[in-house]
């Protein structure tokens, strides 16, 4: 049994990881997109239509993560090219994409959908209980895991993590040093929409393969917490993002145990445990101020235009 | 700030659902207001297709502009008025937490006509209009004692409200009757849409040895999930074979569209009443997509129950029953009366959870 809670764990927590790095990224080059949960549902839609009218799951990832890119750029352009105000923008985008997706998708309702199968990776997944449950997985959880070590290594290993960077803490002494900030960022927000894209793919394609409207349903959000939460670092994005799975997963077996040990525990308390867990770990993330500033980029969300 | 979304979504729906329909002035407007999107493939969903029969039915009269996902609370009642003002002859709010929106609406404009689904709270122009959901689950719940090998079904809740809990104890009844040590497990997933968590404890259900499936959330993600697990289901609100053409033993389908066609020619006549209405399966507000994915003797049985019900030959609720504790509630022969049932706050026995207060 342990096992199959594992692996309910694991699809639940996927999508947050995903949708949180991309953003991760973004907000490192100093952008805030709050749009991740319509990015998100864009891509859950497009991997969806994908999927059906060419009937393979694999390019139905690739049309998510298209999907997810484009709807971005949407963004990119308003707030980079036009210097509107990211806040509002984002908040459009969600809006629009969580309307739009609806009405694209309208004629894929109920429809059965594909579900992208696993892969399973000979020889590592004999090693007893974690070599079945890890290397007997879709594609896209193992892009997850790739995904936060390459993002770990480009950030602070990398020569152009180190100049994005450099644009997310001061734009305007990176612009100074001859850095181009707005190429740059227009790179991290397709980015951040790619990996949001990705994520959508990831609920319409394994988690529940099917297409219904505003099937995020919120996840976009928590994915915007986790940003913060983690400190902007990729690793402990991971670790929150299955400890969040984790809490999601294990207070629905927790009122089941209690019922059958007679126990009476208000689901309303367990449901909220995900908000509590996050509320902890902010409280002692934020008891040191310093460690929080040194990783939080310092012109997050204010607007950059050339020669000013 | 997400009040702030819900609100400018709201706005841009209304502005956009009016729109297109200025014109026809002589037709009335029969005017619905829908809590989630007409593609829901559930609550929603059911009450849009009785919207369509509706204006299949009477086209050359009456058109029906609709407003879909309405949060509840304080921007309903601004939905609601707007409709009012637009002229609607008569509004359907349709869903329970609009109540309190409709009621104040419905005391600003006393030429309008209201009718609300599922609540509890009427006035001289605001009806009241609800299906007696616990008809199916009673059967649905004969049927799983059948199909289950272990005795023990899983039930995917979603709030613990009057209505969810009489569902819950329904579907115990209607097992214990054919088996008496029948068990019920109880997961509240504290949402009514939300397919990736309705799927996690459909998982969880499974994980934790259940071999039957029964939801009160509205998507099919559950079903699906029985579906992969090898384990049958039953649909809820809408038909769900699509979900499941292996899986679906039957489910509660509302046809709110007979009801819909009937009251709003009681408007068109004149003849419209306020009234506090109950309908059940007798009355077609709510039907049972076939029985599949049985053997005949079980489906040969739950016709039967359903006969029985249309009838009124059996009410799902009669003694003898006790309360959880082990309280005696009805005495034998004795039917629990509406009221009761619809602010029942109570397990029966033989369900294995405790009720969150």
């Amino acid at each position: 049994m342990f096992e199959a809670i594992l692996l309910t764990v694991i699809t639940a927590s996927t999508p947050l990881v995903i949708a949180a790095l991309g953003e991760l990224v973004t907000e490192r080059s100093g952008v805030l997109n709050l749009g991740v949960e319509g990015m998100m549902i864009m891509g859950a839609v497009a991997a969806f239509a994908t999927a059906q009218l060419t009937g393979s799951p694999y390019l139905g990832i690739l049309g998510g993560i298209v999907g997810g890119g484009l709807f971005s750029l949407l963004f990119g352009f308003l707030t980079l090219t036009l210097v509107a105000n990211q806040v509002a923008t984002g908040l459009a985008l969600t809006i629009l994409g969580l309307g739009l997706s609806g009405q694209l998708g309208e004629s894929f309702v109920g429809m059965p959908g594909v579900r992208l199968p696993a892969i399973v990776i000979p020889l590592l997944s004999n090693i007893p209980f974690f070599g079945r449950v890890l290397f007997s997985q879709d594609l896209i959880f193992y892009m997850s895991i790739a995904l936060v070590f390459g993002i770990s290594w480009f950030l602070f290993r990398s020569r152009a993590g180190l100049k994005m960077r450099a644009i997310g803490d001061n734009h305007g002494s990176a612009h100074a040093l001859g850095i181009n900030v707005v190429r740059t960022r227009y790179l991290a927000v397709l980015f951040g929409g790619a990996c949001a894209g990705l994520a959508g793919a990831q609920l319409s394609l394994v988690y529940t393969p099917q297409w219904v409207e505003n099937m995020s349903a919120g996840r976009g959000w928590i994915a915007l917490a986790l940003v913060v939460f983690a400190s902007w670092r990729p690793l402990r994005l991971l670790a929150g993002g299955y400890l969040f799975g984790a809490v999601g997963i294990g207070q629905l077996h927790a009122q089941l145990l209690a019922q059958s040990g007679g126990i009476a525990i208000p689901s309303q308390l367990l449901s909220a445990l995900p908000y509590i867990a996050t509320i902890v770990v902010l409280i002692i993330i934020s008891h040191n101020r310093r460690t929080t500033l040194i990783n939080t980029p310092a012109s997050l969300g204010k607007p950059f235009v050339p020669d000013r | 700030m997400k009040k702030l979304i819900i609100a400018l979504a709201a706005t841009a729906a209304v502005v956009g659902g009016f729109a297109g329909s200025a014109s026809a002035q002589e037709k009335k407007k029969i005017c619905f207001i829908y809590v989630g999107s007409k593609t829901d493939g559930g609550w929603t969903q059911a009450h849009d297709l009785g919207r369509q029969a509706l204006q299949k039915a009477l086209d050359s009269k009456i058109e029906t502009p609709f407003l879909e996902s309405v949060p509840e609370g304080p921007d309903a009642e601004r939905a609601i008025e707007r409709m009012a003002r637009s002229g609607c002859a008569l509004i359907y709010t349709t869903s329970f937490g609009f109540m309190d929106a409709t009621v104040k609406v419905a005391a600003k404009f006393p030429d309008v006509k209201f009718e609300h689904a599922t609540g509890f709270k009427a006035a001289a122009n605001l009806a009241t209009y609800n299906s007696r959901f616990y008809e199916g689950r009673y059967i649905q719940g004969q049927i799983a004692a059948k199909m289950s090998k272990k005795g023990v079904a899983g039930y995917i809740a979603s709030f613990p409200i009057p209505e969810v809990v009489m569902g819950i104890n329904a579907f115990e009844l209607g097992a214990k009757s054919i088996n008496p040590e029948f068990k019920l497990k109880v997961v509240w997933a504290n949402t009514w849409f939300d397919p990736g968590k309705e799927a996690d404890a459909a998982k969880a259900l499974i994980d934790q040895g259940v071999d039957i499936l029964t939801q009160h959330t509205d998507t099919t993600a559950p079903m699906q999930v029985a579906a992969e697990r090898g384990i049958p289901a039953f649909g809820q609100a809408s038909d769900m074979i699509a979900a499941g053409p292996k899986t679906q033993l039957t489910a509660i389908v509302d046809t709110w569209g007979a009801y819909y066609i009937k009251r709003t020619n009681a408007v068109l006549d004149g003849s419209w009443k306020s009234e506090q209405i109950w309908d059940g399966l007798k009355d077609g507000i709510l039907t049972m997509a076939p029985y599949t994915n049985m053997p005949d003797d079980v489906k040969a049985m739950a016709e039967e129950t359903e006969a029985k019900i249309k009838s009124g030959e059996l009410h799902p609720f009669t003694g003898p029953i006790k309360k959880q504790d082990g309280s005696e509630w009805l005495k034998a022969g004795e039917k629990a009366e509406d009221g009761v049932l619809l602010g029942m706050n109570f397990y029966i026995e033989g369900v294995d959870d405790k009720l969150p207060k």
